[in-house]
């Protein structure tokens, strides 16, 4: 029975991954419900798992289990239920309250953290003597990334109009950035091949037996 | 009181968190803690609430009519029966409410929840979103076209990138000789990608977090209101 | 762009489609070498003592399997070879179901690891950068139990884990936020633990800003090539390196696209031009 089970799940995963791919000759039902299972099973797994990973682990079982030293977990609950709130029209506002504790942890911690990562350290990273240690290819990289980061940024300060040397800057920085948007593109179509070999390794190789899954 | 209480508990939340960064002791490093933890709590109730609405907008979808209406029914059907395998059975090695279901385990050769998953759902997703490389190729085709130099830099660093990033680069330019080595295909990604593609993410990242700053203190100052929405 | 608007994009499709299925049914075997980011990665592992523990973080979905699953199951392969205790979390939901597909592949090989003494399953936990910096401060508060619903505190692999301070290295398997940057962000730069990764080839070039001279970021796995190069140094080649000569073949496709539209448009701007004089 569970090789039954086994090679119908095979033969589910083919018949939703050609329902999918029917989209790309034209729309049609078959792709519809195929794309409404896929939002209605992925709502009922974020469901399931916070449920069992964060509200009985990190809520339920500390107050239930020592509730004399997890009380303080009740104004989180708290919080949490005047967050469903803003299902009711009415009663809508209520949920404001939790969502500024959100916000303004999320704010606080933000800010920080970005100030330091992508700000400080950055700019420590640029800070970099090109001339030492490495090839000529390295010496080039290094001013390369010292002068792109630098126009770069020159680039994006759009309080002052970009004319003179400030305009010249703000020019090399473009380039800078379509040399990076390219690359980027390089990558995403990498990513995106990458998906399709996925599906393709599933069709010849678990559904067909063409190739080794 | 609906506008100026939440927006006092966020200049509170937000001055508290910053203050424990550089005075980690008592009172602050213990309420940031807290309050962490806290968030992780309400991010809990934040995921069901965007359920729940899901939930709630299918059945408006469905008592009204609204075109393709029928679709909807199968999106409420396939939430309901992930969510009560899910809580009847449990997932993994964690029980629901009615065990482990040894039986319908043992024949189907999952738990239910599980079995939904790995045949049905991992195969729409992953599906649904290799669709890309069809598009991505189209798109290639129609609209990366080098009309201006910033065009061109574009076009040239994305052929390099894909040549290098694939082993037909190594197999293009492997001949060459060790002296000019730094031609070979495989080098010259690495370089773009190195030293001006990190450039240029440098400076938006240096943009963005700039901008993210400047939006927290905003919202801690309470300059920033819009995440309370209109009365 | 004239005439080639007149195309039927769905030839395209095609072209495509046996361009990535042809190689895998008739493989070619190009050759792949090393880059830096993948064997400072490698080169991260391979020098944890026996023992050490490590943070392995499932940040992804099956949208992006094809892509991170190959390098967690080669990161994983190689941290098993090298005995290092392998703590797995997820901060996205479905990651906790892609660290058990892994587990399940590798196991069989590993007879003598003990579920809890040398490998964890934590599971899924919401907040991304907040709940990371709150493991930072109370790790066991974050995460009281497995994802089996055991107690971690029977669990012997998280005896003296109160924070990151135990923890080897952190290493993220990332689609997207939160992920690597969530985590270079608190676990390296608030908590000084090296930090590595592996993420899509679409965030790829996000990332890079953070492998610097300071190792916010101790090399990047980046998309299907770095998951093939990084099964190469494991010596066990497996699914990127076998999908390698496809990508190869839809690149060069892509890269045809590419010429054929630009010959096209600039054909048909010199008939403009002839036309209108």
């Amino acid at each position: 029975m569970e090789q039954f089970f086994a090679t119908l799940g095979i033969w589910l995963g083919a018949i939703f991954t050609f329902a999918i791919f029917s989209f790309l000759y034209k729309d049609n039902p078959f792709y519809k419900t195929a794309e409404q299972i896929f939002v209605g099973l992925s709502a009922g797994y974020w469901f399931v798992y916070t449920v069992f990973s964060i509200l009985i682990p990190n809520l339920y079982d500390p107050l239930i289990q020592n509730f004399s030293v997890n009380w303080i977990k009740i104004i989180p609950a708290i919080l949490g239920i005047m967050m469903l709130m803003r299902l009711i029209p009415k009663t809508e506002w209520i949920s404001r309250f939790p969502i500024s504790v959100v916000i303004g942890t999320t704010s606080g911690v933000f800010f920080l953290r970005y100030l330091k990562s992508d700000v400080l350290n950055q700019l420590t990273a640029t800070m970099i003597n090109p001339f030492v240690g490495g090839s000529w290819v390295m010496v080039v990289g290094k001013i390369m990334l010292i002068v792109g980061t630098i126009s770069g940024v020159i680039y994006f300060y759009f309080s002052k109009k970009h004319t003179g040397a400030l305009g010249v800057s703000a020019k090399i920085g473009i380039y800078f950035l379509m040399v990076s948007f390219g690359a980027a593109f390089g990558y995403t179509a990498m990513a995106r091949i990458s998906l399709l070999i996925g599906r393709l390794q599933f069709l010849l190789g678990d559904w067909l037996g063409i190739i080794q899954p | 009181m609906k506008r100026k209480i939440p927006l006092l508990i966020t200049f509170t939340v937000g001055i508290i968190l910053i203050i424990s960064e550089f005075i980690p002791h008592k009172p602050f490093g213990q309420l940031s803690g807290e309050l962490e933890i806290w968030f992780l709590i309400i991010s809990g109730f934040a995921i069901l609430l965007g359920q729940l609405s899901l939930f709630k907008v299918n059945i408006i979808k469905i008592r009204y009519k609204q075109r393709d209406w029928q679709f909807y029914i199968v999106t409420l059907a396939s939430f309901v029966v992930m969510v009560a395998l899910g809580f009847l059975w449990g997932t993994g090695r964690s029980a629901g409410l009615l065990g482990h279901g040894e039986v319908i385990t043992n024949t189907l050769g999952y738990k239910p929840f599980d079995y939904l998953f790995n045949n049905i759902y991992q195969h729409l997703q992953a599906t649904m979103f290799s669709l890309l490389a069809f598009f991505i190729a189209s798109a290639a085709y129609r609209a990366f076209i080098g009309r201006t130099v910033e065009s061109n830099l574009l076009l040239a660093s994305a052929v390099l990138v894909m040549l290098g990033n694939t082993t037909l680069g190594s197999l293009l330019t492997g001949w060459l000789p060790e002296s000019l080595n730094f031609l070979h295909l495989p080098k010259v990604s690495e370089f773009i990608m190195t030293f001006p593609t990190t450039a240029g993410q440098r400076a938006i990242m240096i943009g963005a977090g700039l901008g993210i700053i400047g939006s927290s203190l905003r919202i801690i100052l309470g300059i920033e209101r819009s995440y309370l929405g209109g009365e | 762009m004239g005439k080639t608007k007149q195309l039927d994009r769905r030839w395209l499709f095609l072209l495509i489609f046996l361009g990535v299925a042809l190689p895998l049914i008739f493989s070619i075997g190009l050759p792949l070498e090393t880059t830096k980011n993948v064997q400072m990665v490698y080169d991260l592992v391979d020098s944890m003592p026996k023992g050490s523990k490590a943070l392995i973080s499932f940040d992804y979905d099956p949208a992006s399997m094809p892509e991170l699953h190959p390098m967690a199951k080669a990161v994983v392969k190689h941290c098993f070879d090298k005995e290092i205790d392998l703590i797995f979390t997820a901060m996205w939901p479905m990651g906790v179901k892609m660290a058990d597909d892994i587990i399940d592949q590798l196991i069989e090989d590993y007879p003598d690891l003990e579920y809890g003494e040398n490998y964890v399953n934590l599971g899924f936990k919401a907040g991304g950068m907040i709940t990371i910096q709150s493991m930072g401060k109370n790790f066991r508060e974050v995460f009281p139990k497995d994802m089996n619903g055991n107690s971690i505190d029977e669990l012997p692999i998280m005896d003296g884990i109160n924070n990151f301070s135990n923890i080897g290295f952190i290493f993220s398997l990332s689609a997207g936020a939160p992920g690597i940057k969530e985590w270079v962000q608190i676990a390296h730069d608030a908590y000084n633990r090296p930090t590595s990764g592996g993420c899509t080839g679409v965030s790829a070039p996000a990332m890079l800003p953070y492998i610097n001279e300071q190792h916010q970021l101790t090399g990047l796995l980046a998309g299907l090539k770095a998951a093939a190069e990084y099964e190469v140094l494991i010596q066990t080649p497996g699914t990127a390196t076998s999908g390698m000569d496809a990508q190869s073949i839809a690149h060069l496709i892509i890269i045809i696209f590419i010429a054929v539209g630009n010959i096209n448009y600039w054909r048909n701007k010199r008939k403009e031009k002839k036309g209108g004089k």
